[in-house]
């Protein structure tokens, strides 16, 4: 049977969920195997090394870069105090010395004489790393992270922004083609992760940052409000670095665009459990799409669960989404998976994929499909 | 040794390229060529069996055994395997190098040159005076994580203490490679001599430290040769040995494994040396763009990192404004619809233009992405040369500042277009047009594609140093490129100056292959295509009242031109070229234009 590679995006509603915690650099794991977690909880900290200060003594005690060693007061590898006097010069029958203090409680790395600079690093930045997700500690990566196992639901978005945030999912709208209104959103949904149907106004959006919302999932936003969002126009889909409250996850695109039924429902089903969601997402080679996990309790589990990481290809038979004009958004049945390249309205030639839209089959580039993933 | 048969690869971050290359009646010439996935990533990690995979599919279509088992049969053995067998390789996100100058627009510059000339992208630039302070700097060179540091810096004998104030900073930095946690960063130091022994005692240490010869040994020279190879070198010993498989691939090889744009550079350089001509080639693809120039005898390359066709469209917007793209667009459309539309486009990648609109508006994208990239390259390729007399050093700042372009659009002989939008354009006219019109050639200008992007494999076949097999392996590069490689769009004539509506400003008279003659007379604001095949005519070319072709205003020009699968185009629409702001007007311009070189269908708006 014809067979396709299409990458979809996934919405499970019992699978296992796998997440890595870990540490930027070396550090400490806080957590035991098998110990069970809560989002808030840290599993791992570390220091980061401290930033770097140089101070070009020589040009402020205007002396020599090959007499510092003469002027300065600490040696390498001394702590420093901020204001401290570190270096001074000998003056003039010892009158009208000039000295530099240092900027900032560090400690002196380097002093070379021939640049007569000095270099001085602050102390370690602490971090932590918190859970995340609800779940058991499937496995410890010593000095690392760890792999936190949960169940439940997952969903992956298209392109998200803001990083991770978690909250009460609270559905707003009674279908999946309704938007997001600002009179919607009020204080109560403060700390919430609030879902709606095809779109989410800038207005509404910023209300929602106002009222310090945790998080939207919606199907879309328009492409050109990010800016006032962000500050910049958005020029490469890398994003999850964003300092905002409320993270945005659009299901579909950019554009008023329904959400995917499925998707819908399944969020609507879960109408005010706890979910974590994460708007990252990357578009380049090793792709991250932004997600929503809504970790269920064993006796919610039905265990029909499937592999949040199988990903099978488009055949007859498979329900498909268009992600391109002139269909897009069109959900459809696979007819037929033909094998001889077709010629498109544009010329181009591809291979295509026989799709029954509302009762009439028509041929789309495999390229514009994207394989929708249920379960 | 006489070679009869090349097999070459070039490993993609999606997908392996390979092609064979055979001797047939003292003709070197493409034979097959096949594909496969690229297996860098998970859960193969190993590039060696994609390169198996792409070089099997070439041995079912060519009908010969060249593996045995997991091996390239080389030697060739009978009429089993290859006589050699090389490789490029862009996978896993190609090079990537930070640069440092003591003066931006001085060694800055010629650092810079030197890695992206080397195949790498340059992720930064530091320098003494980029107006950042030191831990600004520091925090870059760790979040960054380059492959490889290019540190320079002053003349030799020259001032030393900027150059180890950049040293000093880069190790309290103490930079960590992208690949292999437990290896040192290589850091090339080519800069004034005299610093080298306080550079080893600052960097030696803590980084992968490496001497070459001054990369600017005095104001007015380069010498960037030395650093370019040294970069090759280490991308082999570091960068290659920590990509998955590599250390396999680098053992089958005949010559060392070249970056793939480094190896483009490489022949796009021996072309325009070999025919003494000027060469501009353009490489579009989804994330980035890359042009290379060879202007009077000067090859240069730069990379404009987020100005692609896919991962990074929506920064083309960014950067030019709707405005700019609408304007190569030759219908009415939704401005909140098309922004959408292009987001979409950024998010999901891999879609194709279905529909007739969403290829026009593709492809009038793309016309702003070169163009843009093309004005990065002209500001960047400047001579440094110009001016042979003894200057101070305020003259060499003011000289670097206002360095005039190498790139002289009328000196311009060939054009080379490749990546997906112009490749793979489903027409060949909406190639030659998007050359044109992004480009502007002014004159007459050649225009090719490479249409399966071979020019990388043919790059490091014309590289090769091995004295016994460098003879013929150039030989092959340049017979299967002149014969293979290229489609030949045709030829552009764009007269240069002043002039208005349906004045005349070129008149071309044209004997064809078969010996008929034609005569054009083309008025100001008009194309006219005439179909030729990439066959020599004969023209006498005069332009209009002040007009210029290339032997100066009003000057008659005859020469030998050649057709190709686009044909002739006499391009009357001035340079530079305006499109009318009135919205009418330019749906009307570009339909015209569209029309006369048969670019579309016919559009229904």
């Amino acid at each position: 049977m014809a067979h396709a590679y299409t990458p979809g995006l996934k919405v499970l509603h019992e699978t296992i969920i796998n997440k890595e915690r870990r540490l930027p650099l070396k550090g400490t794991v806080t957590v035991e195997k098998g110990q069970a977690v809560t989002p808030d909880d840290i599993v791992a900290t570390t220091d980061l090394p401290g930033n770097v200060q140089m101070v070009n003594v020589a040009n402020i005690l205007n002396i020599d870069a090959a007499d510092i060693h003469e002027a300065m007061q600490v040696k390498e590898g001394m702590k420093v105090k901020k204001g401290e006097q570190i270096a001074e010069t000998k003056g003039l029958f010892g009158l009208f010395k000039s000295n530099v203090e240092a900027p900032v409680d560090s400690t002196v790395e380097v002093i070379s004489d021939v640049t007569g600079q000095i270099v001085l690093r602050e102390p370690p930045i602490p971090v932590e790393i918190d859970a995340y997700i609800s779940g058991h500690i499937q496995d410890v990566i010593p000095e690392e992270g760890v792999m936190i196992k949960s169940e439940g639901v997952f969903i992956q978005g298209i392109f998200g922004i803001g990083g991770e945030s978690r909250g009460e999912l609270a559905t707003l709208t009674d279908s999946r083609e309704d938007e997001i209104s600002a009179a919607m959103i009020t204080p109560e949904m403060k700390g919430k992760i609030i879902v709606g149907g095809s779109l989410i106004s800038l207005s509404a959006y910023k209300k929602a940052l106002q009222l310090q919302v945790a998080g939207v999932v919606v199907g879309g936003f328009n492409y050109f409000d990010l800016e006032e969002i962000l500050g910049y126009t958005l020029g490469v889909a890398i994003t999850g670095q964003e300092d905002l409250i409320t993270s945005l996850i659009l299901t579909e695109g950019y554009g008023k665009i329904r959400m995917g039924q499925r998707t819908f429902e399944l969020l609507k089903e879960n109408h005010g459990k706890f979910a974590s969601v994460n708007g990252a997402t990357q578009i380049r080679a090793g792709v991250i799409r932004p997600e929503i996990v809504i970790p269920l309790k064993k006796e919610e589990l039905k265990g029909d669960q499937k592999d949040a990481d199988a990903s099978e290809g488009i055949q007859a038979g498979s329900l498909v989404r268009v992600i391109r004009a002139p269909y897009f958004g069109r959900m459809g049945k696979v007819i037929e998976l033909p094998s001889d390249l077709r010629k498109m309205e544009s010329e181009t030639m591809v291979r295509v994929a026989i799709i029954e839209i509302d009762g009439e089959n028509i041929d789309i580039p495999r390229a514009n499909l994207e394989m929708v993933e249920t379960d | 040794m006489e070679i009869k048969s090349i097999l070459a690869t070039d490993c993609g971050s999606t997908t392996t390229k390979a092609i064979l290359i055979e001797k047939i009646a003292d003709e070197y010439r493409l034979a097959v060529r096949g594909e496969a996935p690229t297996t860098v990533e998970a859960p193969f990690e190993d590039v060696t069996k994609g390169v198996l995979n792409a070089v099997m599919e070439v041995e079912e279509l060519a009908g010969r055994k060249l593996l045995n088992g997991d091996q390239i049969i080389t030697p060739r053995n009978g009429a089993d395997g290859v006589d050699i067998y090389i490789s490029t390789s862009s996978a896993g996100g190609g090079l990537q190098m930070m640069v440092a100058g003591v003066v931006k627009s001085m060694t800055g510059e010629s650092a810079e040159r030197a890695a992206l000339g080397a195949g790498s992208i340059v992720m930064d630039v530091l320098a003494s005076n980029d107006g950042r302070k030191p831990h600004e700097k520091i925090t870059r060179i760790r979040q960054l994580r380059p492959d490889m540091i290019l540190l320079s810096g002053g003349i030799d004998g020259g001032t030393t203490k900027h150059v180890v104030e950049l040293a000093e900073i880069l190790a309290a930095a103490n930079p960590k490679p992208r690949l292999g946690q437990n290896f040192k960063l290589p850091v090339i130091y080519a800069g004034n001599k005299k610093a080298t022994e306080n550079i080893k005692e600052t960097l030696g240490t803590i980084t992968d430290l490496d001497i070459t010869e001054n990369i600017r040994p005095v104001l007015e020279r380069e010498n960037l040769k030395p650093s370019r190879d040294k970069i090759h070198d280490l991308f082999m010993e570091h960068v290659m040995q920590q990509a998955p498989g590599y250390k396999k691939l680098m053992t089958w090889t005949d010559a060392p494994i070249m970056p793939t744009p480094g190896a483009v550079g490489a022949l796009i350089e021996m072309v325009a040396e070999k025919e003494d001509i000027s060469v501009v080639g353009v490489d579009i693809g989804g994330a980035t763009t890359d042009i290379f120039s060879v202007f009077q005898k000067q090859f240069n390359r730069t990379v404009s990192a987020n100005l692609g066709m896919s991962y990074s469209i929506c920064n083309v917007l960014a950067e030019t404004g709707l405005k700019n793209v609408l304007r190569w667009v030759p219908f009415d459309i939704d401005e909140k619809e098309l922004t959408n539309r292009i987001g979409n486009k950024m998010i999901r990648p891999t879609t194709v233009p279905q529909s007739l609109e969403e290829l026009v508006i593709e492809q009038a994208i793309a016309r702003e992405a070169l163009r843009l990239s093309f004005i990065q390259h002209k500001s960047f390729a400047v001579n440094l040369k110009g001016v042979q007399k003894e200057r101070t050093i305020s003259d060499a700042f003011e000289q670097t500042d206002s360095g005039e372009s190498l790139v002289d659009m009328m000196e311009l002989d060939l054009m080379i277009g490749s990546g997906g939008v112009l490749s793979h354009a489903p027409r060949r006219e909406q190639s030659a047009r998007m050359l044109i019109d992004s480009f502007l050639p002014e004159g007459i200008t050649q225009l090719a594609v490479d249409s399966i992007f071979m020019m990388p494999q043919l790059g490091v076949m014309a590289n090769i140093e091995k004295e016994d097999l460098a003879k013929d392996a150039r030989k092959a590069a340049i017979e299967v490129f002149e014969k293979d490689c290229l489609i030949h769009l045709g030829t552009c004539i764009a007269p240069v100056g002043p002039s208005k509506s349906g004045t005349a400003v070129l008149t071309a008279e044209l004997t064809l292959p078969g010996g008929s003659t034609e005569r054009h007379e083309i008025k100001f604001g008009d194309i006219v295509r005439i179909e030729v095949p990439y066959e020599p005519v004969n023209a006498k070319l005069t332009p209009g009242k002040g007009m210029d072709i290339g032997a100066g205003k009003n000057e008659t020009i005859e020469t030998t031109i050649y057709g190709g699968v686009v044909g002739i185009i006499l391009d009357g629409r001035g340079r530079p070229m305006t499109i009318s702001t009135d919205p009418q007007q330019r749906i009307a311009d570009l339909t015209k234009w569209s029309n006369a070189v048969n670019e579309y269908p016919e559009i229904k708006v």
